[in-house]
């Protein structure tokens, strides 16, 4: 992997890797575990800032291939990283770290659900802890804002699409496969024409 | 519940495993239309709770999959519809980033994953959002669920701190009642 110069301090240690199908199967498997509500926010934390297996362009890259490929999405970011890593072993392996230790909690808690459901301070927690998740969410989002700088696209085309993507998702609820398919092969257009102009074909 | 009706839960997931572009998450309103409506394997608040039970936890939030199996026809219920929402996605992807990253300085793949990127942004912002939303709009939780929300961003943006410390301060405010 390439080293790429970043922008703001503690962001500029060199890229690492993990050493062994060990260490990124506990990798996913911690990432996975502190994940709640939700892994992408983690997953950043720990892939891109604490570990620095990925940088933050890296990281926006891979989630876009992750989003558009049907399936969950943090599930194809493991994939895509393991296998980056260590070839199919690797793929399978981040995919077992992070899914083997949550679901066995996932279905005690399953089990215990039943009987304190309606207990106030169960929902009580539940509220909070719901409104830290979109918290995590947003600033994840807004982190990797920083990321339009580099697109060829140019930086106001690509925020505009990041908005209208918004706008159509989240505020008048279209069905996801339509934003995709029209916003999405929009935005390749564009990008298509731009790198097509900074770059005359060689 | 019969092997014959096993083998269909775990081909329905099988089929939204391919329809689940975005995020297991886009697929729920589906899986309720079969569980609930068609098969009656299970109740609205079984559905729901399932959900939530799924976001509570820790782990990718596609474990709702396997709680609604779970709660549909025990562990062999919880394994046909992980299994079947994982199995063609997977292939899938690794066929595909196998592909594109052979040709990851291309043309075509620098403007495909460059073309969506901002909109990967953007589906960031509408899933916080959403997520949100239930909080922001009953005025009891408003102030706590927009002050809770602010004080993540912060600690986010500011910090290196675990996240998992947020989550445990949106449980104790939670507990407290003040959310």
């Amino acid at each position: 992997m390439t080293m790429v110069p970043t922008e703001s301090a503690g962001e500029s240690a060199p890229l690492a890797a993990p050493a062994s199908l060990r260490e990124l199967f506990f990798a996913f498997n911690r990432l996975s575990l502190q994940g709640f509500g939700g892994v992408l926010p983690v997953a950043q934390r720990e892939l891109v800032e604490r570990r620095r297996w990925l940088d933050k362009h890296q990281f926006v890259e891979m989630l876009a291939v992750s989003q558009v490929l049907p399936g969950p999405n943090v599930v194809n970011l493991a994939l895509m990283f393991g296998d980056r890593c260590f070839g199919l072993r690797g793929a399978m392996t981040a995919l077992a770290g992070m899914m083997l230790a949550p679901l066995v909690v996932v279905l005690v808690l399953t089990a215990l659900y039943g009987q304190y459901s309606q207990h106030p301070l169960v929902s009580g927690a539940l509220r909070g802890m719901g409104a830290v998740a979109a918290g995590l969410v947003i600033s994840t989002a807004l982190k990797l804002l920083a990321t339009v700088r580099r697109n060829p696209m140019g930086r106001w085309p690509a925020l505009a699409f990041a908005a209208l993507t918004f706008v159509l998702v989240a505020l008048l609820r279209w069905p996801l496969v339509w934003v995709v398919l029209g916003l999405g092969s929009l935005a390749m257009a564009v990008a298509w024409f731009r790198i097509g102009r900074a770059e005359p074909p060689r | 519940m019969t092997g014959a009706e096993l083998l269909g839960l775990f081909g329905h997931f099988l089929l939204l495993s391919l329809l689940a572009v975005g995020g297991a998450i886009t697929t729920a309103p589906d899986m309720h239309r079969y569980m609930v409506t068609e098969q009656h394997w299970l109740t609205d608040a079984q559905f729901t709770s399932s959900i939530a039970i799924a976001q509570a936890a820790p782990g990718p939030n596609l474990l709702f999959v396997a709680v609604l199996g779970w709660n549909t026809a025990g562990p062999i219920g919880a394994f046909a519809t992980t299994a079947g929402i994982l199995l063609p996605s997977t292939v899938l992807s690794l066929w595909a980033t196998r592909w594109g990253s052979q040709r990851r300085e291309t043309r075509f793949v620098r403007s495909f994953t460059n073309g969506l990127t901002p909109l990967t942004l953007g589906l960031l912002l509408a899933t916080g959002w959403i997520l949100a939303e239930p909080y922001v709009r009953v005025a009891q939780y408003r102030w706590g669920a927009l002050g809770l929300i602010a004080i993540t961003v912060l600690v986010m943006v500011r910090t290196k701190a675990s996240p998992m410390w947020l989550v445990a301060l949106g449980a104790l405010a939670g507990v407290l009642g003040l959310v």
